[in-house]
């Protein structure tokens, strides 16, 4: 498909390239204002208790220490889905919770200060465990949320959006099914996304109703529309995207410490800097959801799906910024990987004194998956089906509807992915080495090999709206004006890409603005793979637009029609009278430019895919498990730079994605609330000696999407990894497990080696 | 501004340098006289970075080095050079590492006191100091998109640049046990080996073709 093209679908190294190979590029840790404060959070010991007293004065006579806050006089935001979480609060939720808020002239000076800080405490009983929340006696976490249960609701996703899924009749269904399987599953490791950077702002007033942002986000808008939502539309906010650490969607927006820092700004009027450590990353940011689901399922023989009956319990932790959002989301894709006619799907978001938990690669995706796939693959054991031919049936066809996150019906009219899941599968050696349920591929002295395979796929690739403008300026270069932050997926240079095949410019005549809310029309930020379709979409009509501007202008110039001329390398030209063409300053003089427009409106009737295979091999005698191999197969309609998504599907690895499965958890010490392994050493991470071999298998059937027929997949490289491993890991031993992660502990005691160890 | 009593904050790291002290100096004491024999001795360090000179005094003004800073710290807050990252601030993920006299060092479990008279390679003396272009290796990673965020990348290319000093033209394994201390979360392992085996290769052919001329 790419020959047509002159770059997409070739590889270009990335613009900002150069700069972050030198350590040139800017990152929030790196920007320092004259004048700036750094901010501080003193933080809980308990994980759930009132504050009796707290004592301030020693801490505000250290030298240099500019503010100090507590719940007493902090400003009254509140954030969250429904705003129930404080900027302090007299209560705190989890270990970790912020207390009290420091501004200070150094780093140093404020952390000492924190310690000056005296707190005293009343503590109360913690729960953690998402069943144990909503039992009648349990801790109540907030006076507000009755049984700790949180509304359904999501008003970025407008007045309805799907809090469940009820359709068809699941009695009968069950009643149609030559068997019923019940069984609950549950993905409840808690494991951080963590990106190498903690998140962090700088926070500064200009006055008393205009506020600027530094953040490390993806996308600057996010913290214009959710922080005016939370602190008052009256509020004018500036937000600028600064050079971004990777961010997982763990770092979309942060209230919490836009909140510390723009209060202590506030106080203070001066700029404060607050920038977690990494020890506050791990204890009190953001993890994934907790999720367990009750299910029962309606099974035919051949592998159809008559019925599914399944309470789906989300423990998001001390509060919710948007776990509904992940929900909603969640629900859309059980139906497009279920084509099942009767339905009764119901999640649960429960509060729980761990960690806020949120937003993370997959965005709810993952969470589902993990515990809904092997639910199923125990129907697929009974009906003896093999796992691969149960997603081609039953994965989401042309034609085929599903209720989306807005709650509205929608009939996908993309491509057909049997063809990639065949691919998959023939590249991997699938019909080789899967000897059935419960069989390894192949056994040699104390290992024993196994396969898996998992499956996943969203229609949030057209989510939400974009708008953008592209300027064409005498000079022969173009400027792209769309807010798009870069944490990592090479979106602001793969627009510039489309910008230049558009204009048949040279690419590094293409340019893109700076991520900043003030100089740039609406963007709703990068999420849900959207980069591609809807991103691209604005800005493939604003460069058309210009485009068209500009050979109007050329046209009456050359004395021809504007059918007639073409532009390329900044000259325009009657077509075939390429050697008679004129710059374009001659067309549009110096003091002209020609800007284009558009606008994106969301479209849910298309999804990208993602399966992926894994080969396993299983020590019987030490119960490790290693990673041998893995292939992702995927359609994305086009590639629009090679490079760039082989490296964003590699990333199923990382962000508390495939190796959820074997050894990436937060541990919580129960006793204390404190998750024990939060430091980069306990909490584990696959290293370069530990690397599978890695075959993406990805197909190019162009999508309906836009002009350059791709969609984007970066939201759902992680989701289908854990599951397929946990099959790859039963098979492989014979015993069917459970619990991720697959530690070597629970693979012995699963072989009946060892006793002992539950809790 | 006069600033208040600081505690010391990196115990860990205090004591290893002591460590290091008691062990060169064969000296019996407790570690804390040791610690002001070491701080005594010295008023200023004298070192070089990426080729410039550094006499910086041994206090707690803004500008000096205070006994507790960092080598990560004193880079990016005292001297502005910002290339080097900070990551976990506990020497687990590889993003400070920085060249000290030929050798990869993780900057942030280094001291800057410990630090005289040596030689400090940063991200920001890789580039070629005449024609301002990237070094082969930092080009190699343009090429290969061998990162994706790119807040490890310094850290890594560091590690990288350090290892094709010694080994130009190192096997896989090499290279993967060079940077086995390096966390990339984005997954840009594959790409960072490809970059590293590109730059040795074409580094590997300019020394063949300036060997045969």
């Amino acid at each position: 498909m790419s020959k047509e093209y002159r770059f997409i679908g070739k590889a270009t190294p990335r613009k900002d390239a150069a700069e972050l190979v030198t350590g040139k590029a800017k990152f929030i840790d790196d920007i320092k204002l004259p004048k700036m404060l750094y901010g501080k959070v003193k933080r809980s010991p308990y994980p759930h208790a009132n504050i009796k007293k707290i004592a301030t004065s020693k801490a505000e006579k250290l030298a240099g220490v500019e503010a100090v806050l507590t719940y007493m006089d902090v400003p009254h935001w509140k954030t969250g889905m429904p705003p129930i979480a404080c900027v302090l609060d007299r209560k705190v939720r989890f270990f970790g919770d912020g207390v009290a808020l420091v501004a200070a002239e150094t780093k140093k000076i404020a952390e000492d200060a924190l310690e000056l800080i005296d707190v005293e405490y009343e503590k109360l009983p913690p729960v953690y465990d998402v069943e144990e929340a909503v039992k009648p006696n349990a801790p109540l976490l907030y006076n507000e949320i009755p049984g700790n249960v949180l509304p359904q609701g999501c008003p970025i996703y407008g007045p309805h959006p799907l809090q469940e899924v009820v359709m068809g009749d699941v009695e009968k269904g069950f009643q149609e099914a030559d068997f019923t399987i019940e069984a609950t599953y549950a993905f409840e490791n808690f494991p951080n996304p963590l990106p190498i950077e903690p998140p962090g702002v700088i926070a500064q007033w200009e006055g008393p109703d205009k506020l600027t942002l530094w953040s490390c986000n993806s996308g600057p808008f996010f913290h214009r529309y959710i922080i005016q939502a939370f602190i008052g539309l009256d509020i004018d906010i500036r937000s600028i995207a600064v050079s971004t650490g990777g961010s997982f969607g763990s770092k979309a927006a942060y209230p919490q410490i836009v909140f510390y820092a723009a209060a202590l700004a506030k106080v203070t009027n001066r700029p404060v800097k607050v920038y977690y450590t990494r020890e506050e990353h791990f204890h009190a940011f953001t993890s994934r959801p907790g999720s367990r689901i009750r299910g029962k399922v309606g099974f035919k023989r051949d592998g159809t799906v008559t019925a599914i009956s399944a309470d789906w319990l989300v423990n998001t932790g001390a509060f919710s910024n948007w776990t509904q959002a992940q929900v909603a989301v969640g629900c859309g894709e059980a139906q497009l990987m279920l084509r099942c006619p009767n339905w009764k799907f119901k999640p649960k978001v429960v509060v729980t004194n761990r960690m806020p938990a949120g937003a993370v690669r997959g965005f709810g995706g993952q969470e589902l998956k993990c515990a809904l796939i092997p639910i199923l693959t125990l129907a697929m054991e009974r009906a003896g089906i093999d796992p691969v031919e149960f997603f081609k049936k039953n994965f989401v066809k042309p034609g085929d509807g599903y209720y989306w996150r807005d709650g509205n019906w929608y009939v996908y009219r993309g491509v057909d992915f049997t063809k990639a899941m065949g691919k998959g599968a023939e590249v991997f050696g699938w019909k080789e080495k899967w000897k059935g349920w419960g069989m390894p591929t192949a056994t040699q002295g104390q290992k024993r090999r196994g396969v898996g395979v998992g499956v996943h796929g969203n229609a949030d690739v057209g989510e939400d709206a974009s708008e953008a403008y592209v300027q064409l300026r005498p000079d022969g270069t173009a400027m792209i004006y769309s807010a798009i932050s870069e944490c990592g997926m090479g979106q602001r240079s793969n627009v510039c890409k489309m910008v230049a095949e558009i204009l048949n410019l040279p690419l590094e005549r293409v340019n893109i603005t700076p991520p900043d809310t003030l100089v740039n029309p609406f963007e709703f930020g990068l999420g849900g793979s959207r980069g591609t379709y809807a991103i691209g979409s604005a800005v493939i009509a604003a460069a058309e637009d210009a485009k068209h501007k500009l050979l109007e202008k050329a046209a009456a110039v050359l004395e021809a029609t504007p059918e007639d001329v073409d532009t390329q390398d900044g000259v325009v030209f009657v077509k075939g009278k390429t050697e008679e063409g004129i710059s374009w300053m001659a067309v549009m003089g110096i003091f002209s430019t020609c800007t284009g427009f558009g606008r994106y409106e969301p479209d849910y009737s298309l999804s990208n895919f993602m399966m992926i295979f894994v080969e396993v091999e299983v020590d019987l005698e030490t119960g490790e498990v290693q990673l041998l191999r893995v292939v992702p197969a995927t359609d994305v309609g086009q590639i629009i730079d090679p490079p760039s998504l082989d490296n964003q599907i590699h990333g199923s690895l990382g962000s508390a994605g495939i190796d959820t499965a074997l050894f990436e958890e937060s541990i919580l010490d129960r006793a204390t609330g404190r998750t024990i392994n939060g430091n980069m050493i306990d909490y584990k991470w696959r290293t370069f000696l530990e690397l599978p071999t890695f075959e993406n298998v990805i197909l190019e059937t162009p999508f309906p999407s836009h002009r350059f027929k791709a969609v984007g997949v970066g939201e759902i490289t992680c989701a289908p990894g854990p599951s397929a491993v946990l099959m790859a890991v039963s098979n492989a031993i014979g015993k069917r497990m459970h619990d991720y992660p697959l530690t070597p502990d629970k693979i012995l005691r699963a072989l009946g080696k060892i006793e002992g160890g539950k809790e | 501004m006069k600033k208040g009593k600081r505690k010391d904050k990196s115990r860990m790291e205090f004591l290893n340098t002591v460590g290091i002290e008691r062990a060169s100096l064969k000296r019996e004491g407790t570690l804390v006289k040791l610690s002001e024999n070491f701080v005594n001795v010295k008023d200023k360090i004298v070192f070089t970075v990426n080729g410039t000179q550094y006499k910086l005094k041994i206090g707690d003004q803004p500008g000096e080095i205070d006994t507790s800073d960092t080598l990560a710290y004193t880079l990016r807050e005292t001297l502005s050079l910002t290339g080097t990252k900070i990551g976990c601030d506990h020497g687990a993920c590889g993003a400070c590492t920085v060249i000290i006299d030929g050798k990869p060092v993780l900057s942030c479990l280094t001291l800057t006191v410990e630090c005289d008279k040596k030689s400090i390679t940063t991200i920001e003396g890789l580039e070629d100091k005449e024609t301002g272009r990237p070094d082969p290796l930092q080009q190699a990673f343009i090429d290969n998109s061998g990162f994706q965020c790119g807040f490890c990348t310094p850290g890594i290319i560091m590690s990288a640049k350090a290892l094709l000093s010694k080994n130009p033209s190192p096997a896989e394994h090499d290279v993967k046990k060079a940077l086995s201390g390096h966390y990339c979360r984005c997954i840009s392992h594959y790409h960072v080996i490809e970059s590293v085996k590109d730059a040795a290769e074409k580094e590997g052919t300019i020394c063949l073709k300036s060997t045969d001329s």
